[in-house]
């Protein structure tokens, strides 16, 4: 028995929007700005226009708040608790849900003040995208820069800035134009300091009107592009966690029975599938996947962020908080490691205290013996600090008194996160991502003879300044050399492939495996095709750059910054920018 | 306890994707509450489940089963019973629980059932002070549980909005919220001092409509009160109060056959009913589709007083 329904005019079956609704994704994207610049008026404005607030609710805030009469205050739908509605001003993370005929869409509404870098590190956390606000009439404040320096370190690729409050000044093109120039360049400088590359689009909207925030506006004919739901609709949802490496922390061991052991968890990312090789950390014994249980049944393959359980086909000693890692390319067993940090505690970092570390599902002791730097967010310079603030992000580098399984966090987001916990008060005070692992402990002399074990991406990465990446080059044999020159002289260390070799020419496959395995040492390996071209192609991790070959100069800084850009370089000192 | 066969069908995961090839969204919902529950699970000493006996609570009963699988849920549920709840939900609770093979607990105000405690007598913010609030740390207490899941959802209520998924209480079980944790990522803080506890939210990022469309995919059971059927009410203009309990009745109201259903479960006296021919659950998705208010507007209790939901939470309640 079908049933059908009637919306605005529309008749449809049920059967056929369930359909629908089965094809829709999540996504998700935190939202802040400075106060006032109109964020609360902007989401309220989206939850209304793709009708995701109830009548009663929107009957409950009519005629009140501040805006001119028969006017609806948008803001009030998204202002929550009653001490901030008190004091008029929102104070903490909130989460809204709406949904469009194409996605599902969950915000991390975040303040614009108090307690805001821990609030916003907190939503762009789980983000995929980010979207920050600027008043127009105001011009690029400290809390935009701020939003926008979190989400790229806390490495949410896409943000969407919406210049707010278009119709303050007459929906200017010049200076929304400015203001993209001035914040563009702003999101650059950020890029080159957390190694993450920076997506941006740029909107203008005002929110008050609705103007580009659903619906294109008539009121800004030069701007062409999408709206900003329309833009949101089709952004990549969630990281590529499929092409990552397999990770899967286990959460719990379950043995109902004497015949059944298997290991419950979510994988983290990449993909299983029955008969694959893992390798259990920080044991390293290897194993291989009998069975992928669940309660649907038995998977024959599984994929990330899936909650599965796992049978191996022999008995190992596995408990809560051990990694199961795909056996071909496992996560360090760090002992010590260098961590970007956002302190969040009224207490500041303390380096004679002994906090708790918690990562996936395993918490270890940990010291801080370190601090390596604090972030100016104003001028992003890098200060010497004894400790940090509440605010505060900083580096450190941190002992685990215990070895822990993990990834660098610009690899993987799941395994290269962590918290610090205050013993004492049991307060959540920092939230970390690992930039470098090492399997000796740290020690302040920089140290490296007590070292033990197989050497890291992360140590290899702190050495010598840059990760692994395949620069492919197409252009003149003598532009090419001088562009590794330039990489050499800055203390990169690479190595050079030519794919006109014959063996490559045959059998390709080789040329992309020489490749990899130089990669996966760390390596920054040139894949060179030299050619009498008049252009010069870059190309590096799906980014492509031509270049007139005839200014070498510049063809050689473009390289520079496209490596910067990608996040191949950590350091902006290495890369000699 | 069955455990699984290794010649249970083995399927492709691709039953998981939708047709680009993507994980939908309830799937993904579905693993993130099955990861919050085995982590509190596997972190506290003493967890509950607290079963309400509504949607919600089904919602999460079959996710722990799935989280679990194939040993048993490693918890009690436990249900915090007023006096008021329908006979049909009590008989559904008892059903579920025998099913799924889990212990359930039930906890009463006794006192205060005795004493009378009514909406009528006193106003429903006390009344549910005493049989819910009280009567839920009182069980807390009694049991010494650390940790005690909810059902409740961020969508419901714009003070629920800010609320964190492990939401810390101190050891009068009361919420402050301008003293929670902050939540990264998947990694939650559950380290609490004696006598503190923490209410867990499994189903926190879920809407009302992926609820309903979960119920319908994984062919939950639910209370029938959900699905419309004649049922005699008292008819107060807009308003359908259930006749369960004598002393809702004015003197001389006489009740009349009207086709509704519930939209939430609660206390009879203060749960609404609605007109409705919705008699499917594909029905029920159509009808919150074209309908535009929030569940809870139904629900008596929380119009008492602007913001009264956060009042309650202070106090201790969900
Ligand atoms: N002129 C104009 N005013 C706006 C616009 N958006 C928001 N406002 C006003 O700016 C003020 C602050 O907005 P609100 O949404 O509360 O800002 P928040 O502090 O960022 O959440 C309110 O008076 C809004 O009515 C806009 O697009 N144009």
């Amino acid at each position: 028995m079908g049933v059908s329904l009637e919306v605005e005019g529309t008749r449809f079956e049920i059967e056929d929007f369930l359909a629908a609704e089965r094809e829709k994704d999540l996504l998700r994207f935190s939202t802040a700005g400075s106060v006032d610049d109109g964020k609360s008026t902007l989401i309220g404005r989206l939850l209304y226009d793709t009708q995701s607030v109830y009548e009663d609710q929107v009957r409950s805030i009519e005629g009140k708040g501040t805006t001119a009469p028969g006017q609806i205050d948008f803001a009030l739908l998204t202002d929550g608790l009653r001490a901030e509605r008190e004091q008029g001003i929102t104070i903490d993370v909130a989460y809204r849900y709406f949904s469009t005929a194409r996605r599902k869409f969950i915000i991390a509404d975040t303040p614009g003040h108090e307690q805001y870098t821990r609030n916003m590190a907190t939503g762009a956390s789980t983000a995929d995208a980010a979207v920050v606000l600027i008043d127009a009439s105001k011009g690029v404040l400290i809390q935009s820069r701020r939003h926008a320096y979190i989400a790229s370190l806390l490495r949410v690729r896409q943000v969407v800035v919406a210049v707010n409050k278009m119709d303050l000044i007459d929906f200017d093109e010049h200076r929304f134009r400015a203001i993209e120039r001035d914040f563009s360049s702003v999101l650059d400088a950020i890029a080159a300091d957390t190694g993450t590359p920076v997506e941006r689009v740029f909107v203008p909207v005002s929110a008050l009107g609705g103007d580009n925030v659903v619906h294109r506006s008539d009121a800004m004919p030069w701007y062409r592009g999408p709206s900003l739901l329309e833009l949101l609709e089709s952004l990549p949802a969630a990281h590529d966690k499929l092409s990552e490496h397999f990770r899967f922390p286990v959460q719990r061991v379950l043995r109902p029975d004497q015949s059944f052991r298997g290991f419950a968890g979510q994988i983290a990312s990449g993909s299983i599938r029955v008969g694959d090789d893992v390798t259990v950390l920080p044991s390293g014994r290897g194993a291989k996947i009998e069975r992928i249980v669940t309660w649907d049944g038995d998977l024959e393959e599984a994929v990330a962020p899936l909650s599965v359980t796992l049978v191996l086909d022999r008995e190992l000693d596995i408990s809560r908080g051990d990694l199961i890692a795909e056996a071909q390319a496992p996560a360090t067993v760090a002992r010590s490691v260098r961590a970007a940090l956002v302190w969040m505690d009224q207490r500041p970092l303390d380096v004679t205290r002994r906090y708790l570390l918690k990562h996936t599902s395993q918490t270890a002791p940990a010291f801080l013996s370190s601090i390596d730097y604090r972030t100016d967010l104003t001028t992003l310079a890098h200060e010497p600090a004894d400790t940090l603030h509440m605010n505060d992000i900083g580096a450190a580098t941190i002992n685990l008194l215990r070895p822990m399984a993990l990834d660098l966090y610009s690899r993987n987001r799941g395994t290269g996160a962590f918290i610090l916990i205050d013993p004492e008060s049991n307060a959540t005070v920092a939230a970390g991502m690992v930039t470098a692992a090492y399997a000796s402990a740290a020690t302040r002399e920089g140290d490296e003879t007590g070292a033990w074990g197989p050497v890291t991406a992360g140590e290899r990465e702190a050495r010598w300044g840059h990760r692994g990446a395949a620069l492919e080059l197409t252009g003149p044999q003598a532009l090419i050399d001088s562009i590794e020159r330039a990489l050499f002289a800055v203390g990169a260390v690479t190595t050079r492939i030519d794919a006109a070799n014959d063996t490559f020419l045959l059998h390709p496959e080789f040329l992309d495996l020489a490749a990899r395995v130089q990669t996966e040492s760390g390596l920054l390996a040139l894949v060179v095709h030299a050619n009498q071209s008049a252009m010069l192609t870059a190309r590096v991790e799906g980014l492509e750059l031509s270049l007139d070959a005839e200014n070498p100069m510049r063809a050689v800084a473009a390289v520079h910054e496209l490596l910067r850009r990608v996040g191949i370089f950590i350091s902006t000192e290495k890369a000699g920018l | 306890m069955p455990v699984a066969e290794a010649e249970t069908p083995v399927r492709s995961s691709s039953e998981f994707l939708n047709s680009q090839g993507r994980l939908s969204h309830l799937r993904l919902l579905e693993a993130e509450s099955i990861h919050i529950l085995r982590e509190v699970a596997s972190e506290f000493e003493r967890p509950v489940m607290l079963y309400s006996i509504g949607k919600d609570s089904s919602v999460m009963l079959r996710l722990a089963q799935k989280a679990f699988y194939p040993a048993p849920i490693p918890f009690p549920l436990l249900h915090i019973d007023t006096g008021f709840k329908f006979a049909e939900m009590l008989q559904f609770r008892d059903n579920t629980a025998r099913e799924v093979g889990a212990e359930l607990l039930v906890w009463r105000n006794e006192p205060a059932i005795a004493a009378g405690t009514n909406p009528i007598v006193l106003d429903t913010k006390r009344c549910c002070g005493l049989l819910k609030t009280q009567a839920l740390l009182d069980a807390l207490r009694h049991y010494n549980f650390d940790a005690a899941f909810g059902g409740a959802r961020r969508d419901e209520e714009k003070s629920r909005a800010k609320e964190r998924i492990y939401s810390f209480r101190d050891s009068a079980g009361q919420w402050d919220p301008k003293n929670q944790r902050p939540e990264l990522w998947n990694l939650y803080n559950g380290r609490i001092h004696p006598g503190e506890s923490i209410r867990v939210f499994p189903l926190s990022s879920w809407t009302e409509m992926d609820v309903w469309q979960y119920i319908h995919e994984e062919k939950i059971p639910v209370v029938d009160l959900y699905f419309a059927k004649a049922r005699p009410m008292y008819v107060r203009g807009e308003a359908l109060l259930p006749i369960e309990q004598d002393f809702v009745a004015w003197p001389g109201e006489k009740p009349q056959m009207v086709e509704c259903r519930l939209r939430s479960l609660g206390c009879s006296p203060c749960t609404g009913a609605i007109r409705s021919d919705a008699d499917s659950i594909p029905a029920i998705i159509a009808e919150l589709i074209s309908f535009r208010s929030s569940e809870r507007a139904n629900r008596v209790i929380d119009h008492d007083q602007e913001g009264s939901m956060e009042i309650k939470k202070r106090e201790g309640y969900f």
